[in-house]
């Protein structure tokens, strides 16, 4: 009886192996960002790479620091394209979008595979019931030389959430409040399994809402079952055997859920976003590989058609990809936006790491779509991050304080 | 190879300390260690780079290292002059970044390690002895291919020696 972390090991590993035991994998597919390919690019060097092990399942994606905002990162995203280049590798450039947007758009991962990203976030492929585990620069290097790395399969937490989420609760909000309930190492070293009527009927880019957050709860890999799951390819959908072992089971039910809300200065406190509501705010994001999908976009704008955003607020979209911002451009989702008073930058990470573009000042609030609020996550430790739906983000810009309508 | 047994002054810090406390997103994209360990903790405690002396002792509580991927946090604070994390538990990601990487962490679930004490550890025993207090904890045990890993000196070198991953 396996859960499905131990399926897909088993599968790779070609013998039957269970929550508990190391083994050393195939891996389908590597990605890397600008935060995480120039030291990765070293190691590789260092540990005598010439070429990886397999260039069509590589990707590098310049997305954190983009387009470059000083010299320096200018120079690392260079090393990138040489790289890239020489290796004959696809390397997405400024603008295409976030990593983790980008390999599930272009396909570059599938259901049912090992995938290893060198990105805290790369559990956001869970949506496709993959395991996808994130990874430093130096295990990323290991990878693209062997094409192999070395896991512990993961014992798994099952997380069962009935009933249908009410009109104006979105999966930002189901997760909101179940990395409240399971905490921010509630579950270090396991995987999670999503399931019940709550996600069956999800979108895409929904479940990739939920999945996203697997790693606040320091989840190492997370699936979201594939009841449901449509994809504009034919896949096999795989699910744990009846009677599988877990950890630890969760179950809640939804159909009462209120929005949520994370207060600083961690994406665990979490809360009904009801005692916050009136907090005044300056700034309010959307984007992120949380929710910067045309579906956020569209809440966001359905909040704000035809209004403005209160005076001594701002809002800053970056969309999560280049085909996200096309779409929004199509169906008029961008326009109502930027009459309502919306700056649009690049689709990519944007200020959600504090890296470049939309640093907040000190003492300002700032309400986000995003997935962390830890102090001086978005480059200003004197700052106040809240994290909540997008449609929460634009209410509260629009009102110039906390509001969800 | 013969690993160096760490020893010096203990820091110690609370639970749930992030990578974004370790070294915040804004300073990550460099190559050069030394500019990261500038800046190491500043969030945290901005007198931390003062504080420490070389082969000093970073020493937490639970989930230390939680948030991003970034391998900069153990790099940063190897560069800084850090010889040893201890942690009641780490996260993950940072766990398998510091081995890597050649930062020898030790997981201490009950540990009441006070500031200032001075700490000797046995990397291969997986014990630190308090000095100060006379005390001697036995940290978890490191899976064998992550002992292999730390005792080349991280995966760089386990690699450029063996070329792939050795049988677990
Ligand atoms: S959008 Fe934010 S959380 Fe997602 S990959 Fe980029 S920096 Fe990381």
């Amino acid at each position: 009886m396996l859960t499905t972390a131990e399926k897909i090991l088993s599968q790779k590993a070609g013998k039957t192996v269970r929550a508990g035991e190391l083994v050393v994998v195939s891996v389908d597919g590597v990605m890397a960002t600008d935060t995480t390919a120039p030291s990765a690019l070293k190691a590789f060097a260092k540990m005598g790479g010439q070429t990886v092990w397999n260039p069509d399942r590589c990707a590098l994606v310049i997305d954190h620091a983009a387009p470059a905002p000083n010299e320096r990162i200018a120079n690392l995203h260079q090393l990138m394209r040489d790289f890239a280049q020489a290796q004959g590798i696809r390397l997405f450039e400024i603008g295409e979008g976030i990593c983790h947007q980008v390999m599930v758009e272009q396909q570059y991962v599938r259901p049912n595979e090992v995938f290893i990203g060198a990105d805290s976030h790369t559990p956001t492929y869970g949506a496709l019931n993959t395991f996808a585990c994130g990874v430093g620069s130096t295990d990323l290097a290991a990878v693209m030389l062997t094409g192999k790395t070395w896991l512990k399969v993961p014992p798994t937490i099952h997380i069962r959430c009935t009933g249908q989420l009410p009109p104006h609760v979105s999966a930002k909000d189901l997760v909101l409040f179940l990395t409240g309930k399971v905490g921010i190492s509630g579950a270090t070293y396991q995987a999670i399994e999503f399931e019940g009527e709550a996600f069956a009927q999800m979108s895409l880019a929904a479940r990739m809402c939920v999945a996203n957050m697997a790693a606040e709860m320091g989840a190492k890999t997370c699936f979201v079952h594939p009841k449901g799951l449509s994809l504009p390819y034919e896949f096999e959908a795989l699910y744990p055997d009846e009677g599988a072992t877990y950890a630890a089971t969760y179950e809640f039910e939804v159909s009462d859920l209120k929005p949520q809300i994370a207060a600083p200065e961690s994406p665990d406190n979490v809360g009904d976003i009801t005692p916050h509501l009136g907090q005044p705010v300056q700034y309010g994001f959307i984007g992120t590989c949380g929710n910067g999908r045309l579906e956020d976009l569209q809440a966001a704008a359905a909040v704000l058609a035809g209004k403005r955003l209160a005076s001594g607020t701002r809002l800053v979209i970056a969309p999560a990809s280049r085909a996200v911002f096309l779409a929004a451009m199509n169906d008029g989702t961008a326009q109502t936006l930027i009459e309502a008073g919306a700056s649009f930058i690049t689709p990519g990470c944007g200020p959600c790491v504090g890296s470049h573009e939309g640093v907040p000042a000190d003492g300002e609030t700032v309400i986000s779509s995003a997935n962390r609020n830890f102090k001086g996550r978005m480059g200003n430790p004197r700052a106040h991050i809240y994290l909540a739906s997008p449609a929460t983000v634009a209410a509260s810009v629009l009102h110039g304080y906390i509001a969800n309508s | 190879m013969l690993m160096n047994n760490p020893a010096g002054k203990a820091h110690v810090y609370g639970d749930n300390i992030d990578t974004d406390r370790i070294i915040p997103g804004k300073y990550t994209k460099t190559l050069d260690a030394q500019s990261l360990a500038a800046h190491v903790l500043e969030d945290l405690d901005p007198d931390f780079r003062q504080k420490l002396t070389l082969g000093d002792i970073l020493v937490a509580g639970d989930n230390f290292g939680c948030g991003s991927s970034r391998e900069q946090a153990p790099v940063a604070l190897q560069t800084a002059g850090v010889s040893l994390v201890i942690a009641r538990y780490f996260a993950r990601i940072f766990f398998r970044n510091a081995i890597n990487i050649g930062l020898p962490v030790m997981e201490i679930p009950d540990h009441d390690i006070a500031n200032d004490d001075r700490l000797e550890a046995d990397l291969q025993q997986g014990t630190v002895r308090n000095l100060t207090t006379g005390k001697t904890y036995q940290a978890a045990a490191l899976p064998p291919i992550m002992f292999r890993i730390l005792q080349e000196g991280g995966l760089v070198n386990y690699l450029k020696k063996y070329g792939s991953y050795q049988s677990l």
